[in-house]
């Protein structure tokens, strides 16, 4: 008798897409297929040869300018544009195509010739239709945006994302955006980057409908025949159509955006409110003025730097590609980190058992969960299946069937190896576990498991919703095998692995360590602490090094300091007597409510408003520290490279994006400059300012 | 979803038919009907916290009551939980969003696409009516591994339209034009808005319009049970639970529940240790006002909460290690005058045990379901009725008394709560553990059924 291999469902799960004639034509381009269905109706279908998703390539819209030649010979009844990609329409342009720009008219040409592309496109006489599954972006929205009409498969969602590589739309956004929906919606888009999913995109009116996969083929057909409602503009485009109405909106976007990001750091969205301002209306200006401040923009600092480190953030991808095996994770300890860790793998499809001896903390960490996912999670089902995935553990039996265990109880080695005793013997055979402890070193832990080849480090950072970054900490007796699968864990729950050798603090606490104690210092010597956290954000940290501490604890910032200061040789500043007082005393910060910082109930810290204006010197009190630990680490071999350590450092601490990460800092701005400075400063305040030898190696390869 | 109850052995028991047959031991055999099929064992069970209704919608929803003590219960098992062959769930107040709760149940348990379920429904016996079907499919052959259990959120109850109004909204839905609708529109009355609430019409039967805790009113009449001895009784239930829940006695089989605000639920919440006669006393009749006996104090709670049990094949157990608690020995429905029906547990049990051939000191334990303390006691009491035993049960002479020692003794209904669907599988799995705690052998688990039925389980120890 036969035996069935498959289910119903996933035999029948690739029979869905609805490409058309094109599905199987093939027509000779690499990455478009054209065919012609019986309607006499073009599906034009893009495919990109050799990768997973499709983006805007040069070839690309060369490829897309022939063919839309030949439909214009073609004369067909209408065009269909949609994307062959089981992940979505297109991402946007190939990011690939702009790093190592510098040349801006050489930019502008190209953008022209783009332009022309799709103002052909737009240009075409008979009806054309782009249908949009999974990610629309940036270029690949601008190419929907010059289809008359857009349809959505649900789980769709459209964005700008370009100004967070320090850019604007550059292929007809700008202009074509704001033409079809509320200008100032449009704006929030193209300033936030923001994406807007199928149902918000639907009530902006993005989209004239909204279909089943199933019924694809209708919907291309009523859109053929006219039966598709067609967009229309917002009467808010009347209104903003008068100077004095726009230039008020206008400064009210820079005040906002202002409160996020300084213009010296991130000139993109200030470029875009007066590209807005001025040419908002005429189409033909505003396409001038894009193409201009486009190239403009992309051949700066700021935007280079920031695509150096969206390939950064693709390399720690790279590192998370494959399969991890694990369908299961068991988290011991329910606390904020362990709660979170909880939530967020359960959120991202795999089964979670959440354990703690104190029920209370594990019930606290559902209903921490249930808020964030009704908060993240698009729909009821959603978050159902979440919370029903995300198992409350009161008897710790999901050892038994868990793929990883995630330790994440208190920081003390001696807690930690018992944990380790009692639950190795449960585990499953081939079961990996984790310690997400953040500076002890693996060394010190492994005696007491009986496989320290499945042993490693999982170092989530707080809030773990945020922070992008986990490192992946190995030690002398891992299996290659057990952190490849942690690396691919990783990359399966959506965050950026870091392998970093098992040493005090691993990477990020010890950089990290020594800029938050200098500012400690700074402030032991009467210096505001708003001055000093605005010298940090001056430099363009998302917060200051005091508020950061409030931030992740001050009890935990004391423990790592101790740990640190003791096992490593490099003189560091003195824990200040007081702070330790202050942890006794329970002012830890801002999940006490009070620490270096007061803070008010929404957990905002109250500063005081009349601090001094940092000199432009204070800054480097604070960051040659971190710079000058970097190049410790990577003397010391803590991370393999220059890359995974400017990536960990911006994607672990929020180090200042567009400065590219610290070693790429340094190397801007100078080596020996750095090195001098960090002299002066040792002259000045004492031997923790003291150059490691690591910088003679960085500067010789520069 | 309306399962007819497992129509096995004898499906109805006819006192005529047993008439003159000796209830004395007979010869001591194998202790199931010849013929039967394979052992049955429970292996394991596991319910949620019984939650008292607050007059309002609960945090829990039937089925998000049997995922909360269903998760932990497979994840202690050794098995995957698609290893079962089916899932059966008994429910009686199904929420529209939730048709099927078993199956619905099984998806969100993870047990995978392939699982089947199906739902039974006979009111107060349903979540016993789970497990006879799932005993009698594993021990026909037909299947090794059952998830059986019973979910209830009777806080979830809905409020209906009267029919009126009802009738008026289908008018204005169905009128096309502003005329008839302006005119369906003034064809409403303010009594139509008055709502019914579903619970109490569920609670009623409907062929004598007899409310439970009116039938509980009639048979304690019958057998001349005081308000004094219903409240004491009731008193006692709670002493009973408190002292389970002090002494550890409900570990593992009750596990905690967690709500989306992050509330947890550890106990069973409508215990009051602190109850005397005297506030018992103080209380209205809640049926039969003002002279009743039956009080809010010493009926059963108004209440959510799931339970679930594992019964395996010798097959099954073999296969995964498992650990039997208890086999499941002989099952029986009775069923008679609906405005009696509290005394269905009488009818099922002792049939039950003429078949088995054994006597009341055979049993060492009885689960018997708390709907009213009305109602137990005039159980207790036919069966110490030469008449009631003799003419009704067929016997050749009194049953005899069941003493409150082998009775509910770690509490019942009345003080934890009486979710209708669940109740019958909370009964059988927590007799399975009290027995095996105390060292005893053999035990019933039979309850009384609004519309007039009874249903009786015998377990043994392993």
């Amino acid at each position: 008798m036969p035996v069935a291999t498959i289910s119903a469902a996933e035999l029948l799960a690739p029979r869905v897409m609805e490409l058309g004639p094109a599905a199987k034509i093939d027509t000779g381009s690499a990455h478009w297929r054209l065919a012609r269905d019986a309607q006499d109706v073009a599906w034009l279908v893009l495919d990109r040869a050799g990768e997973s998703a499709n983006t805007l390539s040069e070839a690309v819209m060369a490829e897309l300018d022939t063919l839309l030649g030949k439909i214009e010979a073609m004369k067909p009844k209408g065009l269909v544009i949609r994307s062959a990609k089981k992940g979505g329409f297109i991402a946007g342009a190939d990011i690939r195509d702009f790093a190592g720009v510098g040349d801006a008219a050489e930019v502008e040409k190209r953008m022209t010739r783009a332009h022309a592309v799709v103002d052909r496109l737009a240009a075409l006489p008979m009806p054309t239709l782009a249908v949009v599954h999974g990610h629309c972006l940036g270029g690949g929205l601008e190419l929907a945006l010059a289809c008359k009409h857009r349809i959505a498969i649900d789980g769709a969602s459209f964005g700008f994302p370009e100004v967070l590589l320090g850019l604007h739309p550059g292929l007809g956004g700008t202009f074509r955006l704001p033409a079809l929906i509320d200008p100032l919606e449009a704006m929030t888009m193209m300033l936030t980057g923001k994406t807007a999913h199928t149902k918000r995109a639907k009530a902006l009116g993005l989209i004239d409908a909204l279909v089943e996969e199933r019924h694809v083929k209708n919907a291309v057909a009523a859109a053929m025949t006219g039966k598709l409602a067609e967009p229309r503009g917002s009467w808010k485009s009347g209104v903003l159509g008068f100077s004095l109405t726009r230039e008020f909106a206008a400064r009210k976007m820079r005040a906002e955006v202002a409160k996020r990001a300084p213009e010296a750091h991130y000139p993109a969205p200030y470029r875009l409110i007066d590209l807005w301002e001025k040419h908002s209306g005429n189409a033909k200006a505003m396409q001038k003025a894009e193409i201009k401040s486009f190239a403009a923009l992309l051949t700066g600092e700021t935007a280079q730097n920031l695509i150096r480190v969206f390939f950064l953030r693709e390399g720690l991808k790279a590192q998370g590609k494959g399969d991890s095996g694990i369908a299961h994770v068991h988290v011991i300890g329910a606390g904020t980190m362990g709660g979170d860790i909880a939530a967020w793998c359960a959120a991202r499809g795999l089964k979670v058992t959440l354990t703690d001896i104190d029920t209370e903390a594990i019930a606290r960490a559902i209903g921490r969960a249930a808020a964030f996912y009704d908060k993240r999670l698009y729909t009821g089902i959603a978050r159902r299946d979440a919370l029903d995935r995300l198992v409350a553990d009161f008897s710790g039996d999901g050892a038994a069937h868990a793929d990883l265990v995630i330790e994440a109880v208190a920081e003390n080695a001696d807690i930690k190896r018992k944990v380790y005793k009692a639950i190795a013997p449960r585990m499953k055979a081939g079961a990996l576990l984790a310690t997400n402890t953040s500076s002890i070193p693996l060394e010190q832990l492994r005696r007491s498991v009986p496989f320290p080849e499945r042993l490693f480090g999982l170092h989530f950072f707080n809030p773990i919703t945020r922070m992008e970054l986990v490192e992946v900490v190995g030690h002398g007796k891992v299996a290659d095998a057990t952190l490849a699968r942690a690396r691919a864990f990783c990359g399966a729950i959506d965050r950026l692995p870091a392998p970093v050798k098992s040493a005090p603090g691993f990477l990020v606490n010890r950089v990290l360590t020594p800029y938050l104690l200098e500012a400690l210092v700074m402030q032991d010597q009467g210096i505001d602490k708003e001055t000093i956290d605005q010298a940090a954000v001056d430099f363009g940290m998302p917060m200051g090094p005091i508020e950061l501490a409030d931030r992740v604890g001050l009890d935990i910032c004391l423990e790592v300091a101790r740990m640190l200061k003791s096992s490593l040789k490099t003189p560091m500043p003195d824990i200040p007597e007081w702070l330790e007082k202050m942890v006794a005393d329970g002012r830890t910060g801002r999940k006490a409510g009070k620490g270096l910082y007061e803070y008010d109930e929404t957990g905002a810290a109250k500063k005081k408003t009349d601090a001094l204006t940092p000199h432009a010197s204070l800054s480097d009190r604070l960051i040659l520290p971190l710079l000058n630990a970097c190049v410790a680490c990577l003397r010391e071999g803590i991370v393999a490279d220059e890359a995974t350590l400017d990536a960990a450092v911006i994607f672990g601490t929020g180090f200042a994006p567009f400065r590219g990460g610290p070693l790429h800092y340094a190397r801007s701005r100078g080596v020996d400059e750095v090195v001098a400075q960090l002299r002066r400063l040792q002259e000045k305040h004492g031997d923790r300012f003291a150059a490691d030898a690591g910088w003679a190696q960085l500067g010789k390869v520069s | 979803m309306a399962q007819a109850p497992g129509k096995t052995g004898v499906a109805k028991s006819k006192p005529a038919a047993n008439r003159g047959k000796p209830a004395a031991r007979r010869v001591i055999g194998p202790s199931r009907p010849a013929g039967a099929g394979r052992p049955v064992y429970l292996v394991d069970g596991a319910r949620t916290p019984f939650l008292r209704a607050r007059g309002k919608p609960g945090p829990f929803t039937p089925v998000d009551l049997a995922v909360q003590c269903g998760r932990p219960l497979l994840m202690r098992q050794p098995f995957a939980p698609d290893a079962f062959d089916t899932v059966i769930l008994g429910c009686v107040n199904v929420i529209a969003d939730e048709m099927n709760p078993a199956r619905v149940a099984a998806l969100r348990l993870g047990m995978g696409d392939a699982m089947p379920a199906f739902t039974v429904q006979i009111n107060c016996g349903s979540g016993m009516q789970s497990i006879d079907t799932a005993f009698r499919t594993i021990e026909a052959g037909k299947a090794d591994l059952i998830l059986a259990g019973g979910a209830e959120a009777l806080s979830h109850a809905p409020l209906v339209l009267r029919q009126e109004a009802a009738a008026w909204f289908g008018r204005f839905a169905m009128a096309k034009t502003a005329l008839e609708r302006a005119t369906a529109l003034a064809g409403f009355r303010p009594e139509m808005a008055k709502p019914v609430i579903g619970l109490e019409r569920g609670l009623t039967d409907p062929i004598t319009n007899l409310n439970m805790g009116q039938t509980a009113e009639k048979i304690g009449h019958q057998f001349n049970i005081t308000r004094e001895a219903a409240d004491a009784y009731a008193l006692e239930s709670h002493r009973r639970l408190a002292k389970a829940q002090k002494n550890g006695a409900l570990a593992g089989e009750v596990v905690p529940a967690i709500d989306r605000k992050g509330t947890l639920y550890v106990r069973d919440d409508g215990v009051r240790p602190d109850s005397t006669m005297e506030k018992l006393a103080k209380l209205n009749p809640a049926f039969e006002r003002p002279f009743g006996r039956v009080t809010p104090g010493n009926s059963s709670q108004i209440t959510d909460g799931a339970c679930w049990v594992i019964l395996a094949s010798e097959e099954a157990v073999k296969k995964h290690g498992l650990t039997p608690l208890a086999r499941i020995v002989d099952s029986e429905w009775s069923a008679l005058d609906p405005s009696i029906m509290g005394l269905g547990p009488t009818l099922c049990s002792t049939a039950l045990m003429q078949r088995q051939g054994l006597m009341r000191t055979d049993i060492d334990l009885w689960e018997l379901n708390e709907a009213f303390a009305a109602q137990v006691l005039a159980c207790v009491a036919a069966w110490e009725d030469e008449d009631y035993c003799r003419k009704v049960l067929g016997l050749p002479e009194i049953f005899g008394t069941i003493a409150h020692d082998r009775l509910n003794v770690d509490g019942g209904a009345i003080s934890l709560g009486h979710p209708v669907g669940t109740s019958g599988n909370r009964i059988v799995l927590h007799l399975v553990n009290a027995m095996r705690r105390r060292g005893d052998k053999r035990g019933i688990a039979t309850e009384c059924i609004g519309g007039g039925q009874g249903g009786a389980m015998l377990l043994e120890v392993i």
